[in-house]
């Protein structure tokens, strides 16, 4: 609100006439955008200025970059090429991070785990808010005993905890040798997704009890809108900025839920290459490579750690209160 | 009976809550024509808002409960019509401005796109067209620079603009009744003048029925053709702006009209209605109005007053209407 033409076009006095105020009283100044002052465009402004955000957006983009196009990074090295004459091998020029048990370069399988991880934590984030947000409108919308059937429900997943329910879902799969890395993400993600969504349902359901009985929505069914609409268009975009906050901050912890899963040998299995398969890997020889296990937990933290930070800056600017 | 444009008849509304049954509306009735401005008067609580909000079908229920009654629009039920059916008047037929238009306002939509919404989910109009109506609409309701603004959210223009925009959205769909719940209460003095002037101008060029829903007694003189003051559910007087005002015939009106502040009386202490407003949970017996009433008599304990004819148009639910009546004309003669 420091945009000083925004407050005085907002306080623009009642009795001035169209001319007066198209005249010389404000005249809107070229080149000068003040129109869009929603909430979203209000709370880029205030992330732009946040070092923390840029930080972590950077840390973000450097990530993705590494999931969809790992070679900008390994100079056309490939994963699966080892050596096993070099196995353990310590860091050195040639291979910063050393070789793995395999012989395997560590730093090249390390950029390539991130695919795996980011994929996982994306798609868990994505499956979980696109369920948890659906039952959490419905239930908030509707009260009464769709609510109480819904929060019961909610209450039964949300007190099994979120791997104990990750490892009885995987390992009542039936054992594939698949080896492509997308249905086995893809199943990493159903066993995240299938416990994860009950926290974002709660925030969504609080959020829109808070919005259902705002004014403007008894106002928008005054002026006939149908229940669909006042969904979509009034309820719903008021209500999302709690669950876009928990979904980026959670999207940190599902990538450590993935590796502690494969880190446990249930989540994703070897080959596909991932940061916990390969702390899994590196566990028995911590003592003689410590290395091997270093560089992959090391990029687990990072990535973690930035989405985390990503949420806490976009919570910082879309709740006002905590300014 | 003649044909009005919107009759409620004999209306009773309560809500059941933990801590019993609030008695909000106990047999309302009143009439509203094409072109006439009805003002409804009363206290917080007096069960004002609570009709218009059952007129309108966005009543909460539960706890809401209508016992009894008609709403009758063009001469059918509204409260026996369908919940479809209902929709369509809603917002087309009887629209409804709000107290407070900040809140009532979508804050992440721009009040282009609002306005415009009404044409796209009514008249199955496009985007495009809604906005041009829109701007039309903003500069019908006097707002300055209407092409620049469309595209302002809400939190960007001041209380009084903001009205004026809920009250483009309300007539958007040329509604025949136009319910007005407080427009004017949130805002400062000079812009309610404003505000009800435009009201007041767009009703008598469209011809619209307006209820206008207020417990400011100001407000309602220079716009309203008939008023009904609202006493605990009840209305308690009924007549015209003039007879009312000049020749009350209920102690309540009557006491609401001393406790107004006047130039003449000034530095005088203002006059009370003496004791607080009923709880709905529990009325007393007899005349709702009996535990404030400097004309209590002992039937006021027991029976409550029918609606009395004072002269044609002119209604007192009040034992003794004629002797409040006779002491407001004698001294004025």
């Amino acid at each position: 609100m420091s945009d000083p033409n925004a407050s005085m076009a907002a306080a623009a006095p009642e009795t001035v006439e169209k001319e007066t105020y198209l005249g010389s009283d404000l005249p809107p100044a070229p080149g000068d955008k003040e129109k869009s002052r929603s909430l979203w465009s209000d709370a880029w402004r205030e992330l732009k200025s946040n070092k923390v955000f840029i930080i972590s957006l950077v840390l973000i983009v450097v990530f993705l970059i590494m999931t969809f196009f790992p070679q900008v990074f390994t100079f056309g090295k490939d994963p699966m090429a080892c050596d096993l004459t070099k196995s353990r091998q310590a860091p050195s020029s040639e291979a910063w991070f050393g070789y793995d048990n395999n012989g395997c370069d560590v730093y090249t399988r390390t950029i390539y785990g991130a695919k795996a991880s980011i994929l996982v934590g994306v798609f868990a984030t994505l499956f979980t808010m696109l369920l948890g947000g659906f039952i959490g409108v419905i239930a908030g919308f509707f009260g009464g005993w769709v609510d109480s059937i819904l929060s019961r429900l909610t209450d039964i997943f949300f007190a099994i905890p979120l791997l104990l329910g990750g490892i009885l879902v995987l390992t009542s799969f039936p054992a594939s040798d698949s080896t492509n890395l997308y249905s086995e993400v893809a199943k990493v993600v159903l066993a995240l997704g299938i416990l994860g969504w009950t926290s974002m349902t709660r925030i969504m359901r609080s959020s829109v009890i808070q919005v259902r009985n705002a004014d403007f929505v008894v106002a928008a069914r005054a002026l006939g809108a149908k229940n669909s609409r006042i969904i979509n268009k009034h309820v719903v975009p008021n209500s999302l900025a709690p669950l876009i906050v928990l979904a980026t901050i959670s999207l940190g912890g599902y990538i450590g839920a993935e590796a502690t899963l494969s880190f446990l040998g249930l989540g994703l299995q070897p080959p596909v290459i991932s940061w916990g398969t390969m702390i899994n890997d590196a566990q028995p020889y911590i003592r003689v490579a410590p290395f091997m296990l270093f560089f992959p937990a090391f990029f687990l933290s990072i990535a973690v750690l930035s989405f985390i930070m990503l949420g806490d800056a976009v919570r910082e600017a879309l709740d006002p209160k905590l300014r | 009976m003649s044909e009005h444009l919107l009759e409620v008849d004999d209306l009773y509304v309560e809500f059941r809550t933990r801590d019993g049954v609030a008695k909000a509306i106990n047999g309302v009735s009143y009439t509203l024509d094409a072109g006439e401005t009805l003002a409804v008067l009363g206290e917080s609580g007096s069960g004002k808002s609570v009709t218009a909000q059952t007129i309108m079908g966005i009543l909460d229920m539960p706890p809401g409960f209508i016992t009894g009654g008609e709403i009758r629009y063009k001469g059918s039920d509204l409260l026996q019509l369908p919940e479809k059916e209902r929709q369509k008047i809603r917002g087309a037929e009887i629209a409804m401005i709000f107290q407070d238009s900040l809140s009532a306002l979508n804050p992440v939509f721009t009040v282009g796109d609002q306005i415009a919404e009404m044409f796209q989910v009514h008249r199955g109009m496009s985007k495009k067209e809604g906005m041009k109506r829109a701007v039309d609409l903003m500069e019908q309701v006097r707002i300055p620079a209407a092409k620049e603004r469309v595209k302002d959210y809400p939190h960007q223009f001041s209380g009084g603009m903001r009205q004026r925009i809920m009250i483009a959205m309300a007539i958007s769909l040329d509604p025949a009744v136009l319910i007005a719940d407080e427009p004017t209460t949130a805002l400062d003095v000079t812009v309610q003048a404003q505000i009800m002037e435009l009201l007041q101008d767009l009703q008598r060029e469209r011809n619209m029925g307006m209820i206008l829903i207020t417990h400011d007694l100001g407000v309602v003189a220079g716009v309203a053709d008939k008023i009904a003051v609202m006493y605990a559910g009840r209305i308690v007087e009924d007549a015209d702006v003039l007879t009312l005002y000049g020749e009350p015939a209920h102690p309540y009106t009557e006491g609401l009209l001393a406790s107004m502040p006047r130039v003449d009386t000034k530095g005088e202490e203002l006059y009370a209605i003496k004791g607080l407003p009923p709880s709905l949970l529990a009325l007393p017996p007899g005349c709702n109005f009996n535990p404030r009433c400097p004309y209590k008599q002992e039937i006021c304990l027991r029976e409550v007053p029918p609606r009395q004819e004072v002269a044609p148009g002119h209604g007192s639910a009040c034992h003794f209407w004629e002797e409040v009546y006779r002491a407001r004309t004698d001294s004025a003669s």
